[in-house]
């Protein structure tokens, strides 16, 4: 193991109990291991050292880092909502004054109808939205009853809004995000 | 017009009241720990056997089809908008391939709104983005709608279970 090298080695003393931390190279191999998901086996952190030639400890070490440093944003779990049944979706759009915008995207996100929820710029004349909520429903009357009782609940009738349901997507396949692959935009 | 009836052969997952809960569960994390499958498995009052069985079957018949921790895109140098376009609807399957003929686009959903076309424009940087969206403009003689994201409030999916 030259993990163990010179380098790092006044820190391992110091830290005992601390792994070594990956090298770079082994760092790469892991964020791409872990941007195609993780292996769904008994021990999946130890699977994956094994792939990068670490140990486990490292392994775990370098993610819950990468977690402390905001780089893993949080768990993901990609769910194909029209295998479940939910067919209706309606991207609601709002024009929230910029003091409240805040408040009201907390309360939304509250929900559990809605699944994403992103304030976006507005783009005047065309655009005055700038809160949008993701909200999946098995069918479009369904949708709107929800959308109706959320309004009232938060006493948002007021406020200007547009429903957008959607239709089949043309292209449902994550882009390229550079050179990584990503696919949370 | 639209297809809808695509979606009629879609066949419908059936999801058992562990498969509901276990997805729940997972969208809050996945301890990180040697074994943490039996930690979710200890939190169902399941075993972690059946836990990952279920998580196989799930991705599988395709209801789920990431697993793992998520990297900031930004973070990682990337950069994205969400982008819209009104097109008139003689001209909607036209400009479908114009715009999907970008390798930039992903997730194009016809909506319903004057504003009728939405997709996702995914770069290297913010620079390379705005260049897309202007050749995507030439392309198409279309304004584009351009609405990056600002702030994402945080949200999970629940499944009444």
């Amino acid at each position: 193991m030259n993990l163990l090298s010179s380098e790092n080695h006044a820190e391992t003393i110091k830290e005992a109990a601390l792994p070594a931390p990956l090298s770079a190279s082994q760092q790469d191999a892991l964020r791409a291991i872990l941007e195609s998901g993780l292996p769904h086996v008994a021990q999946p952190y130890l699977s994956i050292a094994k792939q990068i030639s670490a140990t486990q400890a490292q392994v775990l070490a370098q993610i819950a880092h990468w977690q402390e440093d905001g780089l893993i944003k949080r768990f993901g779990l990609v769910v194909k909502h029209r295998k479940l049944g939910f067919n209706a979706n309606a991207m609601v759009v709002w024009n929230i004054a910029d003091h409240q915008v805040n408040e009201v995207a907390a309360l939304l996100s509250s929900c559990t109808e809605v699944s994403l929820c992103y304030r976006r710029p507005r783009r005047l004349p065309d655009w005055p939205y700038n809160l949008f909520c993701m909200i999946h429903g098995t069918d479009r009357a369904i949708v709107l009853a929800q959308i109706a009782a959320m309004t009232k609940k938060f006493a948002l009738e007021a406020v200007q809004k547009d429903i957008l349901f959607s239709f089949k997507a043309y292209k449902q396949q994550g882009a390229r995000y550079g050179k990584r692959g990503l696919n949370n935009g | 017009m639209d297809k809808s009836s695509r979606h009629a052969h879609t066949e419908l997952a059936e999801l058992s009241l562990l498969d509901k809960r276990l997805i729940n569960l997972l969208q809050r994390g996945l301890p990180i720990t040697e074994r943490p499958f039996l930690e979710i498995a200890e939190q169902l009052n399941s075993s972690e056997d059946e836990v990952l069985e279920r998580l196989n079957h799930l991705m599988s018949s395709k209801v789920l089809t990431r697993f793992g921790p998520m990297f900031d895109a930004v973070c990682l140098g990337g950069a994205f908008t969400l982008a819209a376009l009104a097109v008139p609807e003689d001209r909607f399957e036209e400009v479908t391939q114009q715009v999907n003929s970008f390798d930039e686009v992903a997730h194009n959903y016809r909506r319903t709104h004057h504003f009728n076309m939405w997709f996702v424009v995914g770069a290297e940087s913010e620079a390379e983005v705005n260049q897309v969206i202007s050749d995507i403009e030439d392309k198409t003689s279309l304004p584009v709608l351009n609405t990056p994201k600002l702030e994402e409030f945080y949200v999970q999916l629940y499944l009444p279970a």
